[in-house]
C-alpha cells in the first residue's frame, strides 16, 4: 500500500513532517484537582488527577514518596466496534502502567510523603491505538539521561500521556518537566510524524507481545533487531531536530519529551528475553533506560 | 475563571469581557510577566544568592519552576506560588474540615488528612482533666464520621502529618449550614475567620483550606455546654436519637435563616467561579447587591449576576486604586 503518494503527501493530506490538529483544553472534569482534554486529529482523550491525597490503602503507603497510581479505560463508544470490553484487560492495564511509570518519572514524588495521586485518563475517541514502541526525548531529561524513557506508544497512547501531563500541570503538582509525547514511523522509506490509524496498523502484525517464537528464529529477528535498531539510532538524531521544532509550533513550548516510533517490522521480547533485546542496543540509547518497561521491540530494517 | 459553564448573551459576553479586561489592566502593574509553567527558567540574579522555595529546582545552574505559577520573591527568596493547588498549611490556620472514616482523621484538602488528639480538644463538658480511657472509648459520642468540624493547625508531625487542636469554645463541631468548597489561594490569612453576621443571623467561618461554613449563628459562651449537641454520657446521648418534638423545634432552623444561608452560600459561589478572592466585605457586598437587585436565590448563579459581579467588582477596585493615586 502507498502511504505517501508521489506529491509526497500521506493519506489524509498531511504532509510526512506534518502533525495533526491539537487542541486542548484545561479544567473539563470540574470535581477534579486537575483535569484537561486533549485532542489529536481523531483522538479525544479526557484526563482527571485528584491529589495528592490520603493514601487510601495503607498498605500501599510509600513512606518517603506520593504514590502514583493511574486508571485507563476506553469508553464503548471510542471505537468503531461496541463491544464491552471488560475493565482491566490487558491491554488497559499495560497503558495504566506506561502512564503511570512514564509520570512517576517525572512527579517530583519525594515532595509528597505519604500520599497518593491518582490519574484517571479515559479515550473519547480512538483512532488507531496499535501497540508500538516509541522513545521518549527530553529537553532537561536529557541531561539526565537517566530519565530517558522507553515506552510503547501510539497515537491514541500519546494522547493520553499528554491529556495526563496538562491534568498534573493544572493540578499543581511539582514535576520535573512537561512529558510530551507524539508517535512517529517510518513507511515507504519515509520518516512520518504522528501517525494515524491507518499508518499505525500498516507497521505490520501485531504478534509482539507474548508470542512465542523458537530459538533459532527468535535469534535470526534479534540480528533484524539490532541492525534496526542501529538504523533507528541514526534516524532519530536526525529526525529529533525536525519533530523539535514542530512541537514548537504547538502550544508547549516548553515541550520535553517525543516520542518515537519505531517499526516497520516486529520481534518479540518477552521477559526472559528482554535482556537480549536490551543487549543488542546501541549503548547510548541504553543509557538510564527503563527496563522494567522494555517487553518488546518492534524493528525498522 | 475556569469552570464558566454559563450561557452569556453576546452582550453579556462583552461585558464581562470588559470587566476583566480592566481587571487585567489594575493587576498587571503588580506581577506582570511573572508567571511561569513547568521547566520554564527563572530569572535570577547568581551573584547575590538565590534562597529556592517552593515550586523550584536548579538545573544546570539555573533556577527552573517545578510547577505553573506566579513568581514570588522575598529578598533572596524564590518561590512559585501555584494556583489550583491543594492546601499547604501553615501552624495557626483555622480550618474547616470533614471527618473522615476510622479515628479523627480530618479530609482537610491538604496531601494527608489531619489528625485531630482527644487530648487537644475541650471535653465537651468543659472541665480540664485528665482525658481517661472512658473517654477514648466515647470519641465517637463526640464527632461522628462525616461531621463538618472547625480546628486549628497546631503543628507538624516530623513525618509531615498535621496536628489540630480545637481547645476553645468557637471550635468544634459545625451544624445546621452548609459547607462549600473552593480552591484555597482564594482565601487569604487575616486575623478574623471567624465572621458573624448579625444582620442575617449567621455564622461565616472562612477556612484557610478552601472549606467555607456557612450557618446558622449559635450562641457560643453561656450556653455553650447546654446548647452542645454532644452530651458528655451515654444516657443522654441515647435520648438524642428519640428527640422529643419540643427539643426537634429547638433545633429548627427557620426558613428566613435557610435562605439567608443560600444566599451568602452563592454569593460565595459566585465569586469562586469569577475567581476572586474571598473576603467578608466583598461577600456582603455581593449579597446586598442581589437583594437590591430583587434576585431570587436561584437566580443568582445566572449568567446575569456574575456579570453584574464581575463588572462592580472591576469598578471597585478600579476606585479604590484611583483612590490610592
Amino acid at each position: 500500500m502507498e502511504y505517501v503518494n508521489p506529491e509526497g503527501l500521506r493519506l489524509d493530506g498531511r504532509r510526512p513532517m506534518e502533525m495533526r490538529q491539537l487542541r486542548a483544553e484545561i479544567g473539563a472534569v470540574s470535581g477534579a484537582d486537575g483535569s484537561a482534554m486533549f485532542e489529536m486529529g481523531n483522538t479525544k482523550v479526557i484526563a482527571a488527577v485528584y491529589g495528592p491525597r490520603e493514601v487510601q490503602h495503607r498498605s500501599q503507603m510509600v513512606n518517603d514518596k506520593a504514590l502514583i497510581r493511574c486508571e485507563y479505560t476506553m469508553a464503548n463508544f471510542s471505537t468503531g466496534d461496541r463491544t464491552r470490553k471488560p475493565k482491566g484487560d490487558r491491554r488497559s492495564t499495560e497503558i495504566s502502567l506506561v502512564i503511570r511509570q512514564t509520570m512517576e518519572a517525572c512527579i517530583l514524588t519525594h515532595l509528597m510523603p505519604r500520599s497518593q495521586i491518582d490519574i484517571f485518563v479515559q479515550v473519547l475517541q480512538a483512532d488507531g491505538g496499535k501497540r508500538k514502541i516509541l522513545i521518549s526525548h527530553s529537553k532537561h531529561l536529557i541531561c539526565y539521561a537517566s530519565q530517558l524513557l522507553f515506552t510503547f506508544f501510539s497515537g491514541t497512547r500519546s494522547a493520553c500521556i499528554n491529556a495526563a501531563t496538562l491534568a498534573l500541570a493544572d493540578a499543581g503538582i511539582p514535576m520535573r518537566d512537561l512529558v510530551t509525547s507524539c508517535s512517529s514511523g517510518y513507511l515507504n522509506s519515509t520518516p512520518l510524524l504522528d501517525l494515524n490509524y491507518v499508518e499505525d496498523s500498516a507497521g505490520g502484525p501485531d504478534v509482539t507481545m507474548d508470542a512465542k517464537l523458537p530459538m533459532d528464529i527468535f535469534e535470526n529477528v534479534m540480528q533484524l533487531a539490532t541492525e534496526g535498531c542501529k538504523a533507528v539510532a541514526n534516524y532519530i538524531r536526525e529526525v529529533r531536530n525536525l519533530i523539535l521544532v514542530l512541537f514548537q509550533a504547538i502550544r508547549f513550548e516548553k515541550v520535553a519529551i517525543v516520542w518515537f516510533l519505531l517499526m516497520e517490522n516486529q520481534v518479540c521480547g518477552e521477559r526472559c528475553r528482554r535482556r537480549d533485546v536490551i543487549n543488542h542496543l546501541p549503548s547510548y540509547l541504553l543509557f538510564g533506560l527503563n527496563f522494567r518497561r522494555f517487553r518488546a521491540v518492534t524493528v525498522g530494517v | 475563571m475556569r469552570g464558566m459553564e454559563m450561557s452569556l448573551n453576546q452582550t453579556q459576553k462583552l461585558r464581562l469581557q470588559r470587566a476583566l479586561e480592566l481587571l487585567e489592566t489594575l493587576s498587571s502593574g503588580i506581577n506582570s510577566n511573572s508567571s511561569v509553567t513547568v521547566a520554564d527558567t527563572i530569572p535570577v540574579n547568581q551573584e547575590d544568592g538565590v534562597l529556592k522555595g517552593h515550586g523550584t529546582t536548579e538545573l544546570e545552574g539555573e533556577v527552573v519552576a517545578t510547577v505553573c505559577g506566579v513568581i514570588e520573591r522575598v529578598n533572596k527568596l524564590v518561590y512559585v506560588r501555584t494556583l489550583r493547588a491543594r492546601y499547604k498549611p501553615e501552624v495557626g490556620d483555622i480550618i474547616v474540615g470533614r471527618v473522615a472514616p476510622k479515628r479523627w482523621r480530618l479530609e482537610i484538602n491538604f496531601s494527608q488528612d489531619a489528625v485531630l488528639m482527644l487530648s487537644s480538644m475541650n471535653l465537651p463538658d468543659g472541665i480540664q482533666r485528665r482525658r481517661t480511657a472512658v473517654d477514648e472509648l466515647n470519641m465517637r459520642s463526640i464527632f461522628e464520621d462525616d461531621d463538618v468540624i472547625c480546628a486549628e493547625v497546631r503543628d507538624f508531625m516530623r513525618d509531615g502529618s498535621l496536628q489540630l487542636q480545637a481547645r476553645s469554645q468557637k471550635y468544634g463541631k459545625l451544624e445546621r449550614g452548609q459547607m462549600l468548597t473552593i480552591s484555597p489561594y482564594l482565601i487569604k490569612r487575616r486575623k478574623q475567620h471567624f465572621h458573624h453576621l448579625d444582620q442575617y443571623g449567621i455564622d461565616l467561618i472562612l477556612g484557610c483550606n478552601g472549606f467555607i461554613w456557612v450557618g446558622e449563628h449559635v450562641e457560643t459562651k453561656d450556653n455553650m455546654i447546654e446548647e452542645e449537641p454532644i452530651k458528655p454520657d451515654p444516657q443522654n446521648n441515647k435520648s438524642k436519637t428519640s428527640m422529643s418534638l419540643e427539643e426537634e423545634e429547638q433545633t429548627y432552623t427557620p426558613l428566613e435563616t435557610r435562605q439567608n444561608i443560600c444566599r451568602i452560600a452563592n454569593a460565595i459561589r459566585v465569586l469562586s467561579t469569577l475567581g476572586f478572592s474571598i473576603t467578608i466585605d466583598v461577600i456582603l457586598d455581593v449579597v446586598d447587591l442581589s437583594i437590591s437587585k430583587g434576585l431570587d436565590i436561584h437566580e443568582m448563579l445566572g449568567a446575569e449576576f456574575s456579570v453584574l459581579v464581575a463588572e462592580r467588582e472591576a469598578e471597585r477596585r478600579n476606585s479604590s486604586t484611583r483612590r490610592k493615586r
